[in-house]
């Protein structure tokens, strides 16, 4: 029997012990550096609140900490939909001028592995900026790090919260450089074939309401070459 | 004993190592394909909206258009000539299997455009132009700009058509938020030719 119940407590401990390991993998790395900070390119930033109650709308299958805004949005439960998240924002300039409105739709990803610090979604923005065009952005974005750095100690916290100042890059391809895909459809955007990435800043998170004070960046890279007008 | 609690690490430790690689983390539902083989080469599949149920957010300039409830939709100048809308969308089987956004600027606005963006979780997502002025009484037009996963690699059309449904006479006031939109796309893999 005792030989039974230190076979056990083994095992326990060598699965916490794979655990820990993956938790404080020194070997992965958050990127906090965009790929895009060297481009010649023209670019265009987008930024957007991450806080559920200040965006336009959010809505998914009702069982996360993020509650749906409005209250009396649709909810995604039907079993195809039920791990999916959609928000829509309204994107401001690096200046915080309000400049279009962007749709993102976000689904975990099957590609997921834990023993390569990867908690992925698969993303896809849908954007219009008046005046200027619209755009599709294709993007796998790479979450572990977010909630290694926050939710974890969030929900480990005795006040079920967090603080501090937080800023990382979730974009983890498709591109070679670990750059989200995006194509122009109509404006100056127009036949426009570019890369992006998504980053993330955040300062306080709730274990039961999710972003307390949480805001995104679409950072995206338009060659100087697209010159069609709207 | 020691030793055994030394074996049942080491088992915990890869054995668990072995689940996490072997077994799917995330694993996504999926329903019984409904894609047909078009005769001249290709397939088609048509996905459907059924109004107004299946309308989860109408981003209108008019504050009486909008859902749902409580939608606080910029008031700004900016967001005054264009509509953006959410739906659930559903397969040729009523089944829902995905999400989608429609964004379309009017004629009276200028630069007018029509677009879809239609995310299915377990398959991917495709970005559809459509033509922003149909002819009356014909199906909206539009072609495939881009597409994501198993619609990477493909190129075709697609058509929109807006469906009456369960109002007698059809054009009742009020009647254009009852009914079903029906988005065909029509779809075959790219060649290697040079765009």
């Amino acid at each position: 029997m005792k030989y039974l119940v230190s076979l056990v407590f083994g095992l326990v401990f060598g699965a916490a012990l794979l655990f820990a390991g993956l938790y404080l993998n020194p070997f992965a790395s958050k990127a906090s550096v965009s790929p895009l900070a060297v481009s010649d390119d023209e670019l265009v930033v987008l930024d957007f609140s991450m806080v559920p109650s200040e965006s336009i709308l959010f809505t998914n299958n009702g069982d996360s900490v993020r509650s749906p805004n409005p209250l009396k949005v649709q909810q995604l439960w039907e079993p195809a939909i039920e791990q999916t998240w959609v928000s829509v924002v309204e994107l401001s300039s690096a200046r915080g001028e309000p400049i279009g409105v962007g749709v993102k739709f976000s689904s975990t990803s099957e590609a997921t592995r834990p023993l390569n610090a990867e908690a992925l979604v698969d993303s896809i923005w849908h954007v219009y900026l008046p005046g200027r065009g619209t755009l599709f952005v294709e993007e796998s974005e790479n979450y572990w790090h977010f909630l290694r750095d926050i939710v974890i100690p969030a929900r480990w916290s005795s006040s079920d919260s967090w603080r501090a100042s937080w800023h990382g890059i979730t974009t983890a391809g498709p591109g070679a450089l670990r750059t989200a895909r995006v194509v122009g459809q109509t404006g100056e955007f127009a036949g426009v074939r570019a890369e992006a990435v998504e980053s993330i800043s955040a300062s306080a998170y709730s274990a039961n309401e999710g972003p307390v004070a949480m805001s995104g960046s679409l950072l995206i890279a338009v060659p100087k070459s697209s010159d069609g007008k709207e | 004993m020691f030793r055994t609690f030394i074996v049942g690490s080491v088992l915990g430790f890869f054995g668990t190592g072995a689940l996490l690689y072997f077994v799917p983390v995330v694993d996504l539902h999926r329903v019984p394909s409904q894609i047909s083989v078009q005769t001249n080469g290709g397939n088609f599949e048509v996905f459907s909206v059924s109004l107004p149920g299946d309308r989860i957010m109408s981003g209108d300039p008019v504050a009486s258009m909008r859902v749902p409830a409580g939608l606080a939709w910029p008031e700004s100048a900016l967001f005054g000539g264009f509509k953006t809308e959410l739906f659930k969308i559903r397969n040729s089987d009523d089944t829902v299997i995905g999400v989608g956004s429609r964004i379309a600027r009017s004629e009276a606005s200028g630069n007018a455009f029509v677009q879809w963006v239609v995310h299915l979780p377990a398959r991917g997502t495709v970005y559809l132009s459509m033509e922003p002025s149909p002819a009356p009484g014909q199906a909206r037009a539009g072609v495939l700009s881009a597409g994501t996963r198993e619609f990477a690699s493909l190129r075709g059309s697609a058509s929109e058509t807006f469906v009456r449904t369960g109002v007698e006479g059809g054009g009742e006031e009020g009647a254009d938020n009852e009914g079903r939109i029906d988005l065909r796309l029509t779809l075959m893999a790219q060649q290697d030719e040079a765009e």
